[in-house]
């Protein structure tokens, strides 16, 4: 069953796409942030799986082990979830903004009072 | 060869990104944080220069950070084709940075000051750093800086639709730079490298796999976001209307042009033109997007009465073109394309300068303000029409040079409907500027307002970007001698 093999890709692909609809589909700017969160998510699970070696341990090095997962997309996801959480507090703190200024997080109620 | 000529590479970005913390730590005093971040802007572009002169000399210059070799370590490496890029980034920056002074201190609140020239650092840094790395995972952490600075600095706009416009910007831009991010992943897959020199040389074994080209289009797409090709350019005209004065010269000049160098450093450079083009036939869907992305906002352009925001259209349409002439695949194409980033960063920054004076002294850019404002600010205005003419590309500006350069492009590889295409759209680059100019010098101004020509602060570096206009029109060997070398390098893939 080679499609149960690809597991871990399929919840990558799942989530990504719930990730996506809720960036693109929702109104509320909050709900709009956790979306493009678990948007990128994904993209960290489809990392960190891919550094997987069939029967490889951590990548600490053991007498007797020849089989290691790969440790350099772990540092690069790292380095991706300092971004992430960077552009999550810049986009909760542009709301917080948003709110003082509008009164409401809501996109279409934003726009309505623009073109008033 | 001196320590510092030796760490040059490196230089270029730590100096911006060392003196972004210290310029934070002075915000209490505005005066001392523009000074010390002209200084930096100044210092930056002097290491550029110094580059260039290497890169002159040896070609390619390579830098292996923290003395780690290449495909382990991370190299930064500066060819014929990103000083071009470095250039126009630290040119812009220097020069904008004297205009900041005024234009930042009536638009931006005064306890702001040290943070604004802090991300305005960071995003300098930023930008510099996605030029110059040769590492493709390092492209995406860069992109990520710039960005992030960027949308502080566009959120600092007066205008509460300012947060807004940054908001939008930050969502469509993480969508975009999350894309190159699978790409990149998908790249590592297929030849566990991230070194772009590496990169080029082990995909060609595995070209035919599906997950490469699926790398190809997710970096594409990606990209394609961050540089505002049409129909993805949605956040830039809220971006650019809203933001600053001073924030959108440098983001207009510098944000999308390095974007576009991205995409062509991987679809030449990394991909080769071969699979890009030939193999998968990139050119049928950049070129219908760059005519439509050329057509659509230059009309929209027409129809808006905020200057602003219709130069901001108007530099959707300008991407247009540069993208048009990537997807002619030939090396007169793409030289046609580096003309235009370099030449169109100096025009629209002149120009978004100019509405900066006029911002400065009449309080908003809407064609209202500006009735009779050629006669109350003569200079200013002069410097708009020049630049404007630069935008059309009539001839003796820059702009006639690029499209000179793209009509030929177009001719050489049969496509005579493109250059009458690219002819014909300057028409509509002469409209929009022609409204300006009818309601700025053929009407008597509305009321009796007491304006004064801007101040010599604001003039200076507008008509400094002017004179290059019209210098760089004339005196045309040195970008075009760097563009060319440019091509060449990226048509033979990297080297």
């Amino acid at each position: 069953m080679e499609w149960f093999g690809l597991y871990n890709y399929w919840i990558v692909v799942v989530l990504m796409m719930v990730g996506f609809y809720i960036v693109i589909a929702q109104g509320n700017l909050i709900k709009k942030i956790v979306g493009l969160n678990i948007f990128q998510t994904s993209v960290f699970i489809f990392f960190i799986s891919l550094a997987k070696l069939e029967g490889g341990t951590a990548p600490i090095h053991v007498a007797g082990v020849s089989d290691y997962s790969n440790p350099l997309p772990h540092v690069l996801i790292l380095t991706a979830i300092v971004v992430g959480v960077a552009l999550t507090a810049v986009g909760l703190a542009l709301v917080v903004r948003i709110h003082e200024l509008y009164g409401t997080i809501e996109e279409d109620e934003i726009h309505a009072q623009d073109e008033a | 060869m001196g320590l510092v000529q030796l760490h040059l590479p490196a230089f270029q970005v730590i100096v911006p990104m060392l003196a972004a913390p210290l310029v934070m730590l002075m915000a209490r005093s505005p005066r001392a944080a523009w000074a010390t971040a002209t200084l930096t802007s100044w210092l930056t572009l002097a290491i550029a220069l110094l580059l260039l002169i290497r890169v002159r000399a040896e070609g390619v210059v390579a830098y292996h950070m923290g003395g780690w070799l290449p495909p382990v370590g991370i190299e930064y490496r500066v060819d014929s084709v990103n000083i071009l890029v470095l250039l126009v980034i630290c040119f812009i920056s220097a020069v904008v940075m004297p205009f900041a002074r005024l234009s930042v201190a009536s638009e931006v609140r005064e306890d702001k000051h040290g943070y604004f020239y802090a991300a305005f650092l960071l995003a300098n840094c930023g930008l510099l750093g996605i030029a110059i790395t040769g590492d493709a995972f390092n492209i995406f952490v860069f992109f990520e800086i710039a960005a992030l600075a960027s949308y502080s600095l566009i959120a600092t706009g007066r205008e509460r639709q300012a947060v807004m416009a940054s908001y939008q910007y930050l969502m469509m831009g993480t969508i975009g730079t999350t894309f190159l991010l699978i790409g990149i992943g998908f790249l590592y897959i297929m030849t566990g490298t991230l070194n772009l020199l590496d990169l080029a040389e082990r995909l060609p074994a595995v070209n035919d796999t599906r997950t490469v080209r699926a790398a190809l289009a997710f970096i594409v797409v990606g990209i394609s976001l961050k540089l505002a090709l049409f129909p993805l350019h949605l956040w830039l005209p809220n971006a650019y209307a809203y933001a600053p004065s001073m924030v959108t010269v440098f983001l207009s000049a510098t944000a999308t042009k390095v974007a576009i160098y991205v995409l062509m450093r991987f679809i030449f450079g990394v991909f080769g033109h071969e699979l890009s083009f030939n193999v998968l036939g990139m050119n049928l869907l950049l070129m219908p997007l760059a005519m439509l992305g050329i057509l659509i906002p230059s009309i929209v352009a027409i129809f808006h009465t905020n200057i602003k925001r219709m130069l901001a259209y108007s530099s959707v349409a300008q991407v247009g073109y540069i993208i048009l002439g990537i997807s002619f695949a030939s090396t007169l194409g793409l030289m046609a394309s580096l003309l235009h980033l370099f030449n169109h960063a100096i025009t629209k920054a002149a120009l978004f300068m100019a509405l900066g004076c006029i911002a400065y002294r009449l309080g908003g850019v809407s064609l209202i303000h500006m009735t009779g404002a050629g006669q109350r600010m003569p200079w200013t205005m002069t410097a708009f029409v020049i630049a404007g003419l630069s935008l059309i590309g009539v001839p003796l500006t820059a702009g006639f040079v690029t499209k000179w350069h793209l009509i030929l492009a177009a001719l050489d590889g049969g496509l005579w409907p493109i250059a009458v295409f690219v002819l014909g759209t300057s028409v509509l680059a002469l409209l929009y500027v022609w409204r300006v100019v009818e309601v700025a010098f053929f009407r008597a101004p509305l009321r009796r307002m007491k304006v004064r020509e801007a101040p010599l602060s604001l003039l200076l570096p507008t008509w400094f970007l002017t004179l290059s206009c019209l210098y760089f029109g004339i005196e045309t060997s040195l970008p075009v001698g760097l563009a060319e070398r440019a091509a060449e390098v990226l048509m033979g893939g990297y080297r």
